[in-house]
C-alpha cells in the first residue's frame, strides 16, 4: 500500500474510516488508519497497554483478547473491520470486587514471572474456558461427540497457542485448573 | 529444614502480581507521553560492504514521516564506546540486519510502511557466515567470557588419555539459539533540557545509564533510564543495546519523544544470540570409571565488530575430578552479528556436551551415569586446587535419585517399549558460579514506623523485588507489611545487572547494609526518635565485594528425566523432568522454583525445539520467528518438579544466596539426549534432538550413532 495520500490527517480521506468500538463496557467512536490493527487501536489510540505486542505476527499469543466473548490475537486484526463489536481486555477482567477468580489464580499460584504474555494467557484462558463449557473438542478430546473434561493435557493443549518464555506453564496449567474449580 | 522466623525463606506471591494481572504494569513502551513519535529500525539487506546511496525520499513523501535518520545525518555518538553500539554512524555493513536506518513518524503503521520505502544501495563484499572446526580464521582469544583464560592445562592430558583404559572422544555441535524475551527490545526516549530521559527494557539501568552517558557525551546525571518492568531478557538485555540507542538518536533527530520496538524478526542477531558450538570432549578412565584425563575442546564464533567468546570449556574446569586436564577456546570472527549473553553463557552449552561426554564414559564402563559422576566429585576444585565453599552435587545426585526412582534402572539402551512408545531415563549435573558484584543501595526510616528501601536493581520477572522486600524486612528486624522496595530506576542507588546469577546475591548483599547501617544510626538517635523528615542511610559494598577471597564457589544440580519416543515418528515427548539443587539459601520458595523450572524448560527447549537455521546465501537465520524458531509451548510440558536442599554456605554473601536464574538450563539438554540414547539407542550429538535424527538412525541398521540395540 503505496502514497495516494495528500494529507497526514488520516479523518480525511480514503484511508481511514471510522467505527463505533465497545471495550470493557464503554464506547468508542474511533477513526483509524485502515491499516490499524486492534492491538495497535487499544495500545495506541485507547491507551490500553495491557494487551501486549510480542510478535505482531499471531505467533506468540500475548496480544489475546476477547472479541464478543471469543478469544482472539488482536495483532491478526485490522481494527475497522471491528464496527460495532465487543471487546474485553485483561483491563476489563477484574469485577467491581476485585480480581476475578483467574486473575486472584495467576497471582496465587505465580503463574507468570516477566509478567509479558500474562494478558494473553488470561484472556486466552478465560476464552478456552468457555469453550471447554461448551464441549468443544480439541487435539486431545478423546470423544468429539461427548462432554469436554477439564484435565491437565486438555488445558495445556488449549493454552499452547500462548507462548510464555519464561516457562511458567505447569504454574498456568495448575491456576487455570484451580479458577475453573471454583467456578 | 526449620521453619524461617522472618520473611526469608517464606513463600510471597510476587509485589507487582496484582499490576502484572490486571494490565496495570507498564513496559518500557506503555507509558503517557505527549507529543509521541514511532521509530521503525531499517536493518541492512548486506551481509558485508558498504552503504553507497541512501534514498530516503520515498519514506519522506509519505504524509506523517518526521524524518529518516541514517548514516549520512544521524547526531554524532562517541566512537570507541561500544562497536556494536556505534549505529548510524558510518557505512559499513558488518552484518546482515544491522540496522542502518531509522524512520521516525507520527504512527506506528506510517513507520512501518516508510520503513520499507527506504532505498539502499550497497557495495557488497564476499562474506563468511558458516562456523566449522576447519575454518582457516580460528584463533586463539586472549580471554573468554566474561575474563577466564582461553587455555588452561595441568597434568600431562595426551600421555593421561593414551595411557586410560577406557576412552571417549566425541564431538558435540549446538546450533544458534535465540533469546526471545516475549518482551521485544524496546525503548521510549525524549529529550528535554539537554537531559536524556528513557524507559527501556533492560537488565540494569545503571549499566545502560553508563554507557548512553558515554555514546552522548553527557553527564551521567544527565540520564535517566527506567526499568519497572521488564519483560524478560535471559541475557539480552543485559547491555544497553540497539533500541535504547537509536530510539535516544531519533528522539534527539525530530525533537520529541520516540517510541520504537523493535519487531521479533530483529531480535534474531542485532541484540545477540547464543553462538553455535563446535565441542570436541576426551575422557580417558580406567575401568571402573575414575577419570585420569579430560580435555574439552571449544569452538565459537565471533563478528567482526566485537570479539566475544563464549566460555563453553569453563564448566569442564572444575566440574569433575581427573589428575591430566586441557581446555581451550577458539574463536573465528564471521561476517555475522555478534553473539552475547544468553541464559548460563558457556556454562550451557558447555554442560551438555561434558555432561553428555559423562553418560557415554558411564554406557563405555558399563556403570550406573549416577554412580558415575559421584565416583568423580572431586574434593577440591581440580585446577584452582583450593577447597570449594560449598559443594552439594554429590547430594542432588542421590536425592533426585530417591525423588525420581532411579534405582534399579536397567542401562541396557533401546528395550523398553509402553506401545508406540520407546522409554528411557537420563540423568545430568550442573553447576553455575555463585558471584556477587558490587552495588549501592539506601535505606530510609519515616517517623511513623515504614522504611523504605532503593537499589536499582532490576526484576526481569526473577522476583527479585520480592525477595529483596523479604531480606530488607528482615535485616531492618520488622514485618514485611513496614517495609517498601523500589527498584528499576537509574535515579536510585546503582547496582549491576540482572545476570550471571548474581542479582540477589548482590543487591540483598547491600541492602543488608543499608538496613543495618540504618539500625545503628537509629540506635544512636537520641529518644530513638526519628525526625519528620526520616533517617537515611546510603551504602555501598564496593570494598566489601573487592575484598572477597578468591575462592571456588558454585551452585550445583542434578537433573533426571524420563524421554518417551513414538517408535514410528520419532516424536519426542518429555513425561518427566526432575531437578535438585544446592543453591545457598532460598529467599522465596515460590519465586526460586519458577526460575529453577523456567530454566529447566528452556533447557528441554533446548534439547528439542530450538535451533537457528542459518542460509549461506545471506548469512542471517531464516527461521527468525516463533512460527519457524520453535521454542517450548504449554503443551510441551508435562511433569516437572524442582527441589532444592537447605545448604549454608558462610563464604558467600551475607545472604547466604548462591543465585537459581541459571542453574536450571544447564545440563538439563544432556539428561534428555542421554534419555533419548536410553529409549532408542541413538546418541544425537548435535542438536537439537530432531525427529529425522532419529529416524535415519533407526532406518539405517546400526548407524553411527547408534550402539547395543537389538534388532
Amino acid at each position: 500500500m503505496r502514497g495516494g495520500r495528500e494529507s497526514g490527517n488520516p479523518a480525511d480521506d480514503q484511508w481511514s474510516s471510522r467505527i463505533g468500538l465497545t471495550v470493557n463496557g464503554g464506547g468508542h467512536d474511533l477513526t483509524l488508519d485502515n491499516r490499524t490493527t486492534l492491538l495497535d487501536a487499544l495500545r495506541e489510540r485507547l491507551g490500553l497497554t495491557g494487551s501486549k505486542k510480542g510478535c505482531d505476527h499471531g505467533q506468540c499469543g500475548s496480544c489475546t483478547v476477547l472479541l464478543d466473548g471469543r478469544r482472539v490475537k488482536s495483532c491478526l486484526i485490522l481494527a475497522v473491520t471491528l464496527d460495532g463489536r465487543e471487546v474485553t481486555t485483561v483491563e476489563g477482567l477484574a469485577g467491581p470486587d476485585g480480581l476475578s477468580p483467574l486473575q486472584a489464580a495467576f497471582v496465587a499460584h505465580d503463574a507468570f514471572q516477566c509478567g509479558y504474555c500474562t494478558p494473553g494467557q488470561l484472556c486466552s484462558a478465560r476464552g478456552m474456558l468457555d469453550e471447554v463449557t461448551r464441549d468443544w473438542p480439541s487435539a486431545v478430546t478423546g470423544d468429539l461427540d461427548g462432554p469436554v473434561e477439564l484435565t491437565d493435557a486438555e488445558v495445556r493443549e488449549r493454552m499452547s497457542g500462548n507462548l510464555c518464555r519464561c516457562a511458567a506453564y505447569p504454574n498456568i496449567v495448575t491456576a487455570i485448573r484451580a479458577a475453573a474449580a471454583a467456578r | 529444614m526449620s521453619a524461617p522466623v522472618g520473611a526469608v525463606g517464606r513463600e510471597h506471591p510476587r509485589l507487582e502480581g496484582q499490576d502484572k494481572v490486571t494490565g496495570a504494569a507498564r513496559y518500557a513502551v506503555e507509558y503517557p507521553v505527549e507529543d509521541v513519535t514511532y521509530g521503525w529500525a531499517v536493518p541492512a539487506a548486506a551481509t558485508r560492504g558498504r552503504i553507497v546511496r541512501v534514498d530516503a525520499a520515498p519514506a519522506l513523501a509519505l504524509p506523517g514521516v518526521l524524518d529518516v535518520l541514517h548514516h549520512g545525518n544521524a547526531p554524532r555518538l562517541t566512537p570507541g564506546v561500544d562497536a556494536d553500539l556505534f549505529l548510524l554512524q558510518e557505512p559499513t555493513v558488518h552484518y546482515r540486519g544491522q540496522f542502518v536506518a531509522v524512520v521516525v513518524a507520527e504512527s506506528i503503521e506510517t513507520a512501518r510502511e516508510a520503513a520499507r520505502l527506504v532505498r539502499i544501495d550497497y557495495d557488497t563484499e564476499p562474506h563468511s557466515t558458516v562456523l566449522s572446526e576447519h575454518h582457516p580464521g580460528l584463533y586463539r582469544p586472549d580471554k573468554v567470557n566474561p575474563s577466564y583464560p582461553a587455555d588452561t592445562e595441568d597434568g600431562d592430558f595426551d600421555a593421561g588419555f593414551a595411557a586410560a583404559e577406557v576412552r571417549i572422544d566425541a564431538t558435540y555441535r549446538t546450533p544458534a539459539y535465540h533469546n526471545n524475551p516475549m518482551e521485544p527490545h524496546a525503548t521510549t526516549a525524549r529529550w528535554q533540557d539537554g537531559r536524556l530521559l528513557v524507559h527501556d527494557s533492560n537488565q540494569g539501568s545503571s549499566p545502560v545509564q553508563a554507557t548512553l552517558a558515554e555514546l552522548f557525551a553527557l553527564p551521567r546525571e544527565a540520564v535517566r533510564v527506567v526499568a519497572e518492568h521488564v519483560g524478560g531478557g535471559f541475557g539480552s538485555k543485559g547491555y544497553a543495546k540497539a533500541a535504547v540507542v537509536l530510539a535516544a538518536l531519533a528522539a534527539r533527530q525530530v525533537d520529541r519523544p520516540v517510541r520504537l520496538a523493535l519487531t521479533r524478526q530483529q531480535l534474531f542477531g542485532p541484540i545477540g544470540y547464543r553462538t553455535p558450538t563446535i565441542q570436541r570432549v576426551r575422557l580417558g578412565a580406567d575401568a571402573d570409571g575414575r577419570i585420569a584425563a579430560v580435555c574439552h575442546d571449544a569452538i565459537s564464533q565471533t563478528s567482526t565488530l566485537t570479539e566475544f567468546t563464549e566460555q563453553a570449556a569453563v564448566y569442564t574446569r572444575s566440574m569433575y575430578a581427573g589428575r591430566h586436564r586441557r581446555t581451550t577456546h577458539r574463536v573465528v570472527r564471521l561476517d555475522v552479528p555478534t553473539p552475547f549473553w544468553m541464559r548460563a553463557p558457556g556454562e550451557c552449552p558447555g554442560a551438555y556436551a561434558l555432561e553428555s561426554a559423562m553418560d557415554e564414559l558411564a554406557t563405555a564402563c558399563g556403570l550406573d551415569p549416577v554412580e558415575l559422576r559421584i565416583r568423580n566429585d572431586p574434593t577440591v576444585d581440580p585446577e584452582q586446587k583450593q577447597p570449594f565453599t560449598s559443594r552439594n552435587l554429590v547430594a542432588c545426585l542421590r536425592d533426585g535419585a530417591r525423588r525420581f526412582g532411579w534405582a534399579d534402572r536397567d542401562p541396557t539402551p533401546g528395550v523398553r517399549r509402553d506401545g508406540r512408545w520407546l522409554v528411557g531415563t537420563g540423568v545430568a549435573g550442573a553447576s553455575y558460579p555463585a558471584r556477587a558484584r558490587a552495588a549501592a543501595a539506601a535505606a530510609t526510616a519515616a517517623p511513623d514506623g515504614t522504611f523504605e528501601v532503593r537499589i536499582n536493581a532490576t526484576d526481569i520477572g526473577t522476583g527479585a523485588r520480592t525477595a529483596l522486600w523479604q531480606v530488607a524486612a528482615d535485616a531492618l528486624g520488622v514485618p514485611v507489611d513496614r517495609v517498601a522496595i523500589r527498584v528499576g530506576d537509574s535515579d536510585l542507588p546503582a547496582a549491576g545487572v540482572a545476570g550471571g546469577s548474581m542479582g540477589t546475591a548482590s543487591w540483598s548483599w547491600a541492602v543488608i547494609r543499608a538496613c543495618e547501617g540504618l539500625r545503628d544510626r537509629l540506635r544512636q538517635a537520641p529518644g530513638g526518635a526519628v525526625p519528620a523528615d526520616g533517617v537515611t542511610v546510603e551504602v555501598s559494598t564496593a570494598d566489601e565485594v573487592r575484598a572477597q577471597r578468591p575462592l571456588p564457589r558454585y551452585a550445583y544440580g542434578a537433573h533426571f528425566c524420563e524421554v518417551r519416543v513414538d517408535a514410528d515418528t520419532g516424536e519426542v515427548r518429555v513425561p518427566r523432568l526432575l531437578g535438585v539443587f544446592a543453591a545457598g539459601r532460598v529467599v522465596n520458595p515460590t519465586t526460586a522454583r519458577s526460575q529453577l523450572i523456567g530454566g529447566m524448560t528452556m533447557g528441554m527447549s533446548m534439547a528439542l525445539h530450538e535451533e537457528g537455521v542459518l542460509d549461506e546465501r545471506y548469512g542471517d537465520w531464516v527461521n527468525h520467528d516463533f512460527a519457524m524458531y520453535h521454542i517450548s509451548g504449554c503443551a510441551d510440558v508435562e511433569r516437572i518438579e524442582a527441589y532444592w536442599l537447605p545448604e549454608e554456605d558462610p563464604d558467600l554473601n551475607p545472604a547466604g544466596v548462591k543465585g537459581l536464574g541459571e542453574i536450571g538450563i544447564v545440563g538439563a539438554a544432556a539428561a534428555i539426549t542421554s534419555a533419548v540414547h536410553h529409549a532408542t539407542g541413538v546418541r544425537v550429538r548435535d542438536l537439537p534432538v530432531r525427529l529425522d535424527k532419529l529416524l535415519e538412525e533407526q532406518a539405517e541398521d546400526g548407524g553411527s550413532n547408534r550402539d547395543g540395540v537389538p534388532p
